[in-house]
């Protein structure tokens, strides 16, 4: 049997496919091709940049049939993106940051015309002061955009997500454009084992584009996108469009299921629960961190702390359901956050599951720790305080709801 | 005190860090030898950039410095330009920040005519992001986003600048100090926005991208120094020279017959001339000095005479008497 065009030359293909060391640009992009684009369009940003040059390659290998087009600013990249997408076919690409901000009036159009477009955000703080350190605060700008958002603790889960994304995105019951992110360098310049499925798997769980039942542009059902709506029409599109987020937050089971049976592994769910169920407090938080906040758990249950952790995989729809059900029974919870709200002096995630906690009877503390700012480590010293001040809380001593971990 | 300003007073305290061998350190050194003689006291002296290498140009200029937004260093110089005239503002952009995703700004602060100096420093690639091709990079350029040749036909920021009828257009080459100098003193006498385009070396990711310019046993033959009211002439003899034929530009040799009398006269004055010098591809020399000047007054100049002749006319004015006046009604 020949070797898959996604492979290097000389690789073993096909089932039971051995680990490939790929780091997180790299799994993405591998996720991309994968899924057959037609388009690439995108604007180099770092910490993003490695991605598309990956991809570039793939193309000049012969690998990629998608069209690939350098734009001259991210605005431009969303919007040729949004193009090619309305016309029927499938487009993808990625950014950082200020490339985030750059492209904000096409990121409103694309979730508020329902574009199933996939955009990977190599999460960077945003600026000023000028960085291009790791944060997750890009994301948090544009949190309340209309998205999906899916949010990577690792590098195979970077490009499992990015074919989970186009399948959410171009469901007809969601329709809504999909981010997959994950962190500048922690994830994106990290190298892990990553298993690269053969493309036949892949095309059982997505169907290549041009099978699918979509609204396309054609001369037979000409069609306008992008219309001027006032009053009443525009607040349906609203209620419809929230509907379909709550859709798509439903659909990651099923889709969970189809992956299981398309690719012989899970995907899992919006929220992954670790040794949360007999937890007496538990953890919760977002994307690299809690690979250390595992390790944080494991050694405090050494000790005999009933510690556990929720790391939300699905940020928007905010699976409130699912945390509802971890954090019930649970003494404390303490949120880490690598963003803030200016607003309010708390992390975006804490500020979330605030809310969602306010349906606990009886009340329990909410903790927010806001940490691994700008690139800086969110190591397992902070973040085992971390813990043990959220199992504090949970016994009665009093406290700061808000701590910014290696300041106070 | 500004006559008595030196080089060191313009040297800021921060470490350089440019890629070893970069053309940005020649710009750097040369915008720091003429600035003292222009006169100006460091604290009337603004250097305002984008993103990119050269934009972390104001940290090492002992003045006001503000390190903005990527492409949007000509909006924020605007912005200081109208509200504060007397100061002299300097924009530092590249063939990235300046001609992609600044595109807009640019030729916009250009067509106004704000009176800004505003440094192109053209590499023809991303040199921050380690080597992607720019919007002036040649067709066909092999780069880690077109591995197999860009297809992008690129920019030509002289013409994007005549284009946009900006009022003094120029070019430079990093390492021709002294000639380099004089196009900062041109742009600095220049009342009115002066876009000056320098080639730069980017030793890392496009290194030679000019050599031509700058290897001294070619530059001769591929250099033409635009001189106003001489004839263009180049060649390491002086014995080429460019003439018109019609609309057309051609090299002449002057022992052949041709003498030069014949040649095509720099008239820095004349827009037409402008484009066509804009335009000069292989076989013909490369031009570098003064392009086109034009003397329409500058936007910031413009506007505020604007603002007082409103006074003289109507008075200072009285917020309050504007807000409680006029088309308002109680509702009752």
């Amino acid at each position: 049997m020949a070797a898959p065009a996604y492979l290097p030359q000389g690789a073993q293909p096909a089932d039971g496919l051995a680990p490939r060391l790929l780091d997180g640009n790299k799994a993405a992009a591998y996720g991309v091709l994968l899924c057959r684009p037609d388009l690439i369009a995108a604007y180099p940003i770092t910490p993003q940049t490695p991605l598309l040059e990956q991809l570039y390659k793939f193309k000049a290998d012969g690998r990629l049939t998608a069209e690939t087009v350098e734009v001259e600013g991210e605005n431009s990249a969303l919007s040729a993106a949004l193009g090619v997408t309305v016309a029927g076919g499938r487009a993808f690409t990625a950014t950082s940051s200020m490339g985030l901000t750059f492209m904000y009036d096409a990121y409103l159009f694309a979730s508020g015309t329902r574009v199933p477009v996939v955009m990977v955000i190599a999460m960077r703080e945003q600026t000023a002061p000028t960085t291009v350190s790791c944060g997750q605060q890009d994301l948090m700008m544009v949190k309340e955009g209309g998205w999906v958002q899916l949010v990577c603790e690792s590098c195979q889960e970077i490009l499992d997500s990015i074919l989970v994304a186009y399948r959410l995105a171009e469901d007809p019951q969601v329709q809504l454009p999909v981010n997959v992110c994950y962190e500048g360098y922690y994830l994106s310049h990290l190298s892990e084992p990553v298993t690269v499925p053969a493309q036949e798997a892949v095309d059982r769980f997505l169907l290549p584009v041009r099978d699918k039942r979509r609204p396309v542009l054609g001369t037979e059902h000409p069609m306008t996108f992008g219309t001027y709506v006032v009053g009443e029409l525009y607040a349906e599109y609203r209620y419809k469009h929230c509907q379909a987020m709550e859709r798509a937050g439903g659909m990651l089971d099923a889709i969970d299921g189809e992956f299981r049976a398309a690719l012989g592994r899970p995907y899992g769910g919006a929220v992954e629960a670790y040794r949360a169920e007999d937890a007496e407090f538990l953890m919760v938080t977002m994307g690299s961190a809690a690979g250390t906040l595992k390790v944080v758990v494991d050694e405090l249950r050494k000790e005999g702390i009933a510690a556990g952790l929720a790391r939300v995989r699905m940020f928007r729809p905010l699976p409130a359901r699912e945390l509802l059900g971890l954090m019930r029974g649970k003494r404390a919870v303490g949120v880490v956050d690598r963003s803030v709200s200016f607003g309010w002096n708390r992390g975006h995630l804490f500020i979330d599951v605030k809310a969602v906690a306010q349906d606990l009877e009886p009340r329990i503390p909410v903790v927010s720790f806001i940490g691994g700012l700008a690139g800086t480590d969110l190591r397992r010293d902070l973040l085992a305080g971390a813990a043990r001040t959220t199992w504090e809380r949970g016994r009665g001593r009093a406290g700061a709801e808000v701590i910014w971990l290696g300041l106070e | 005190m500004a006559g008595t300003l030196t080089r060191k007073d313009f040297v800021s305290n921060q470490e350089v860090r440019w890629c070893p061998g970069c053309g940005d350190y020649a710009i750097l050194a040369q915008v720091q030898k003429v600035l003292p003689e222009f006169g100006v006291a460091r604290e009337k002296v603004v250097f305002i950039s984008g993103i990119g290498c050269s934009s972390r140009f104001p940290y090492y200029m002992n003045t006001y410095g503000f390190h903005t937004i990527h492409g949007r260093a000509p909006a924020i110089a605007t912005g200081l330009k109208v509200t504060r005239p007397d100061l002299e503002v300097w924009v530092v952009t590249g063939d990235g920040d300046g001609l992609s995703i600044g595109g807009n700004h640019l030729v916009h602060a250009l067509r106004r005519n704000i009176g800004l100096k505003i440094l192109l420093f053209n590499n023809r690639i991303y040199g921050l992001t380690k080597g992607q091709y720019s919007p002036t990079s040649e067709v066909g350029k092999v780069t880690k986003s077109t591995p197999m040749g860009s297809v992008d036909f690129p920019f030509n920021p002289i013409a994007v600048a005549l284009g946009a009828h900006a009022s003094f257009v120029c070019r430079a080459v990093d390492v021709e100090q002294k000639h380099l100098g004089e196009m900062l003193r041109r742009a600095h006498e220049h009342r009115g926005g002066a876009f000056i385009e320098i080639f730069q070396n980017c030793n890392i990711f496009n290194d030679g991208a000019f050599h031509e310019l700058t290897d001294k046993p070619l530059k001769a033959d591929y250099q033409l120094i635009l001189e106003h009211g001489k004839p263009l002439i180049f060649g390491r003899n002086r014995d080429k020279g460019v003439r018109l034929n019609g609309h057309k530009p051609e090299i002449v040799t002057l022992a052949n017959g041709a003498s030069e009398k014949d040649l095509l006269v720099h008239d820095e004055t004349d827009p037409a001339l402008g484009f066509i010098l804009a335009n000069f591809a292989p076989p013909m020399p490369t031009p570098i000095g003064v392009f086109y000047v034009d003397s329409r007054p500058p936007f910031e100049a413009e506007m505020n005479r604007q603002l007082e002749r409103a006074k003289e006319q109507r008075g200072v004015g009285d917020l309050r008497k504007l807000l409680y006046g006029g088309d308002t009604w109680t509702v009752s």
